[in-house]
This record gives C-alpha cells, structure tokens and sequence, in this order.
C-alpha cells in the first residue's frame, strides 16, 4: 500500500531521546543519510528531558576509573563486564567533552573549567536537536513507528503514522537503530509514559531476543500526587507514619522495600526531607529545580512538611534488562537491526541493577554513538537496494474498522506488573499464574487487528507491554536466586551457580536460556 | 496535569502543539489551541517551559483533575515559575549553568 510520505535512507532512527540523537548524529558524521522518527517530540520526549541527570564522567587515570567500575558492580550481582565499562567510560568521556564544546552551559569549578559530571534535561535535548538538525538528519516528530519492514536479508525500514495529521509514512533504510526507551508501562513516572516497550515489540516480531529482562521491576519514590520521581534526593529524607511515628528501616535505597510492604498492606507513607544540611538546601533547589516545582506549587516546604509518597513503577527505564546485542556495534541477532539506550541490555555496564542518571546517561550517549557508527558502516556496506519488504507486525494492520480493545489490555496488564507484591517481591506462584494469565491476553491479542485510522499506535503500545510483561515475567521465573534488582522471596540470597545472563526469545511461546557472563569484570 | 491555556497571553505560536510529547494539544484555526487530550497529560512540564509567553500553566497532580482559574495561579505567581527557574527566555541564565550545582556535587551524600 502506498504511504503519504515515502522516504530512503541509509540509517532510521527510532526514538529521539539521549540515545536515538546521538545515534543520528554519530550516523550523520559518517556520511550516512538519516531519518529520525519519535513519537513524540525529539527534545522534549522520554525519561531524560525534563529532568536532570548526573552522567558517569571519569576521568581517564587508572584510579578514578577502578573506583568507578567497582561502584555498583556488587549491587548489580557482578553481571557487569569490563570491557564494557571501559568503552562506555571512554565514550562518555569523549561524548561529554564534545557537548561542552557545543556550547552546553556547564556549571565552572575553582579553576574555571567546565564541570560536566550531570546535565539539565531539558537543556541538554534542546542542545542535541538543533545539533541534529545542523548534521543533516531529517526529523519527523509525531511520527511513531508502527512496524519493522524486512525481507530474507534482514530489517530494512519501518512503517508509521503522523498522529498530528493522520498521513501514514514508510521509511527504507540499510539499517534501522532501535532508540525508543524501555518500557514503564504508563505509571506517569516523569517523562515515562511515551516510554511503553514499543521498540521491544518491533525487535521481537523481527527476531531479535533480550538479555536480563528479569531486571525489570524499578520503582522510584514520588510524592503521592505528583510525576516527579527523584530518588536520589529521599537520601536526605526520614520516613514517617500519619501518626507521626517513624517508619523504622525505610530509607531511599535498600530501605525502599520497608516502604513499598508499607504501602501494600494499605499503610500511608510520608516523607520529609529532614536530614539535608540547611546550608545545602539552596544547591539541592537548584540542581533539580523540577524536583521543588510540585512542592512549590502546592505551598508544602519539603525540607519542613511530611508529604504522603508513593513508589512509581519504572520498569526497564531504569531497570536494566533490553534487547540483546551482540558486539559493540550494538546489532542485534537480526541482520540490520540496532539497539541503543534504555532499548538494549544494560546489564553489559549495571549488572542487574541500577540507581537513576550516572550509568544510565553513560550508557544511552555511549550506546546510541556506537550504533550510529556501526549501523552507518552496515549501510554503506550493504547498501539499500531495491527489496521486497513486508511489514512484521504479530498483529494485522488495516484499513477500515477494528475493535482492538486497547483500553481493556493496559489495564489487565497494568494489574500484573504495578503491583508491589507481584512484581517487587517475586515468587513462583505469582509469577506463574502472572504468566498464564498474559499469555491469555496475548493470545486475544493475536486474533485481533489493528485500524490504521484508529489511533494504531495506542492499541501498538498494549501489544508492547504484554509482550515485555511476559518477557519480565518468564525471565523472573528462572531466575531462582535473588540478585541485582531481582527479589524472589521463595530464594532470598545470591546463588553463585546462577551467575549467568537469561536470555530470553519469541512472541507466542517465550523460551528462557542461561548465558555465561563474557569476562568477569574486575577480578580482585 | 495541563489545566489552563491562557486566552488573554497566547499568542498562537502552537509551539505546545509541537513539542508536546504526548500529543495533548489541538491546533484550532484563528484560535488558541485546546487541551484535546488530557488524560495523555504526564505532567512533565515541557510544554510550559517551551511556552515562550507564559500563557500554560500544568497543575502539579499527575493524576486528577483540579479546578483552577487564571487568576489564582497569576496571583500566586505559579504561571511562567518553572521557566523562570530553569532560566529560558529572554536576559536569563540557563540554572544548568548555576554554580550550585557545582557545590551540591562537592558535598552531596548520593
């Protein structure tokens, strides 16, 4: 069928957060011609534009760097792996560096010199647009992806829509970059609701498989009424009950848990930011000028007033699991296929957990360069050719009417991941009847189609998050040891025979396989 | 979420149209734009802070409706606060750049 806008290019991008710019950019450079879609706004869209985030810059003398690599590896369940940490260090570096001489506005230290160990969303997206745009990319914004194209030699385009005028388009590419986020199943974590697996779905269909997905289960501390999920700073809170009574062992990292037994047993939680030092309260209202706007807004002084909290799920935003790559230039096991960002594994540099920002900033710029390259290089390798492609879609995508009940899938999934007592704390059996009852709603969802005159890609989105529910869930299910993120309280501790990678594939039927860890990554 | 367009300060730029990322709002011929789509709404603000006249205001409860008038969030001096602080628009510093956050860094605990 013909599409209103019919474009060919070397490399397409999907997603225009930290990751797709910099895999568009870093294509462009190459000599590649580059069409960026995003669903919503490049600049504006996902996770990292309208907070702030510190960013995992080292710099590279031997010490800082040990220190750095040994950071998190333990709370990740030692799954990260050096040669991966060295890259994304040095890359991170390099790519921080560059954004200084772009005139990104860094903070000065003593000696005058740009201190680059964080970056202002919003700033920072603005930046990476405009420098998009300069490098020749042709940004189409509003425009979801609704399916992969592909023929016998591999991924080879993509077809959407443009929400804002209902013109269908179809992009021909040599390679296709996956750059849309994980996936946070619409808790309205902040910026997260654009971020529904989508690029999950699309690499499935084409035959891609995931790495960790059962690091999937992140929910971050946010005032009860609002969006603004920064954990970090509930490092300087105390927690109470509405009585006034403290919540003993509750705290914003290990503690969290205390909090969310909490608050399933139906008990409210407050919090008040207590513990910051007077003199740096005007820095931590700089820093995250978007973490005081709620407060602000509604006349409660957080460092003063208990405010009732909440734990919004995040998902594989700031879990770690994602579509699995096979070396680093970050392809995937389809030939033509690329993944960056929060849409591939993490595990690689986190393990199996993360905290938010640092690692994940790292790892979305790092990512998305080393796509760019590799999937500009496949392109001018193999060229675009005249091909037969069809779309991949698991579910038909027509013209005319369709019933697709997309409403009714959000919420039935919804009901299997949010839950604290699901989904935090794991156990065979809830994760058992979880998975019957997703593979049910999948199998309703296959004898389905979808209108391309509906809104295609909301009912797209629900597809999407069954299918990364059921990809958490299996991979949870063999993982019968508590690491990382991953708490199963029928196995509580770490076993050290399961110090593997579960790598999990399909779409009707989800096998689960364990793979070693490459290299150990720092041996002491 | 997004609760009010102000009549009296929009100049029908339809930038929020635009960068929205959750496509909220409607683009109206020889009019304001509406707020189409509330319930899409993830309060993350940009639209407010892209607004290059002051004329949105997005009420912090991410997930209820409140009731809110112009007046109320003018006089409170809430309408256009976010920008200001995150310094866009014209004779300001972007916070990015603020010294603050050099010294949070210096003694922050995470």
């Amino acid at each position: 069928m013909k599409k209103d806008i019919e474009l060919v290019a070397d490399v397409l991008v999907i997603g225009g957060g930290p990751a797709g710019t910099w895999a568009a950019l870093t294509a462009a450079s190459k000599g590649s011609k580059v069409v960026l879609v995003d669903k919503g706004y490049c600049g504006t869209s996902g996770a990292t534009a309208p907070s702030g985030t510190g960013v995992w810059y080292v710099n590279p003398d031997e010490e800082s760097r040990t220190k750095a690599k040994l950071g998190r590896f333990e709370l990740g369940g030692r799954l990260a792996e050096d040669t991966w940490m060295n890259r994304v260090l040095d890359q991170t570096y390099e790519n921080m560096n560059q954004l200084s001489a772009w005139g990104y506005p860094f903070p000065l230290n003593e000696e005058g010199n740009p201190h680059k160990t964080g970056l202002q969303g919003p700033e920072y997206m603005r930046l990476m647009r405009k420098i998009v745009h300069k490098a020749g990319v042709k940004i189409l914004d509003h425009s979801p992806a609704l399916e992969l194209l592909a023929d016998e030699h591999g991924v080879g385009g993509a077809v959407g829509v443009r929400q804002q005028t209902g013109e269908t388009w179809k992009v021909e590419a040599g390679a296709v970059i996956i750059a849309s986020g994980g996936c946070a199943f619409l808790s309205k974590a902040l910026g997260c609701n654009v971020l529904t697996g989508d690029g999950y779905l699309m690499a499935a269909e084409a035959g891609a498989d995931f790495s960790g997905m059962e690091f999937s289960n992140a929910y971050a501390i946010s005032p009860i009424f609002s969006s603004v999920t920064k954990t970090a700073y509930y490092s300087y809170a105390s927690f109470y009950y509405e009585d006034g009574s403290i919540v003993e062992g509750a705290g914003s990292k290990r503690g969290r848990s205390v909090i969310a037994k909490k608050i399933s047993e139906g008990i409210k939680v407050f919090a008040v930011l207590d513990q910051a030092p007077e003199e740096i309260r005007p820095f931590l209202r700089i820093s995250q000028t978007n973490f005081f706007l709620p407060f602000d807004r509604l006349g409660i002084d957080p460092f003063k007033d208990k405010f009732q909290i909440t734990l919004r799920l995040e998902g594989t935003v700031r879990g770690t699991g994602g579509i699995q790559i096979v070396d680093e230039t970050m392809k995937t096991l389809v030939q033509g296929l690329y993944a960056a960002g929060d849409a591939a594994t993490r595990e690689l540099i986190c393990g199996g957990f993360t905290g938010g920002g640092s690692h994940n900033a790292a790892w979305a710029m790092s990512s998305g360069t080393l796509a760019g390259k590799g999937a500009s290089e496949y392109a001018q390798r193999t060229g675009v050719g005249n091909r037969d492609l069809k779309g991949l879609s698991s579910v038909p995508i027509t013209v005319g009417n369709s019933t697709f009940k997309t409403a009714e899938y959000v919420r039935a999934v919804q009901e299997e991941v949010m839950p604290y007592d699901r989904n935090l704390f794991r156990t065979e059996h809830k994760l058992a009847g979880s998975i019957n009852r997703l593979d049910d709603l999948w199998k309703d969802i296959r004898n389905g189609s979808i209108s391309i005159e509906g809104n295609a890609i909301k009912a797209r989105e629900s597809v999407a998050m069954t299918l990364t529910a059921r990809h958490m869930f299996n991979a949870a299910i063999n993982r019968k040891e508590t690491r990382g993120m991953h708490k199963r309280i029928d196995f509580p501790q770490i076993d050290a025979n399961q110090h593997y990678r579960l790598i999990s594939s399909g779409l009707d039927e989800i096998s689960v396989r364990p793979k070693p860890v490459e290299q150990e990554a720092i041996l002491k | 979420m997004i609760e009010l367009v102000s009549e009296s300060k929009c100049v029908k730029c339809n930038l929020c149209v635009k960068v929205c990322p959750t496509n909220v709002f409607d683009k109206v011929d020889n009019d304001i734009p509406v707020i189409a789509r509330q319930d899409d709404c993830q309060t993350c603000f940009m639209c407010e802070l892209y607004c290059p006249v002051d004329a949105l205001y997005v009420a912090p409860q991410a997930d209820w409706n409140v009731s809110i008038t112009e007046a109320v969030v003018e006089n409170k001096g809430l309408i256009g606060s976010y920008r200001e602080k995150v310094g866009w628009g014209p004779k300001r510093t972007p916070v990015a750049s603020h010294g603050y956050i050099y010294e949070l860094y210096k003694r922050a605990k995470f």
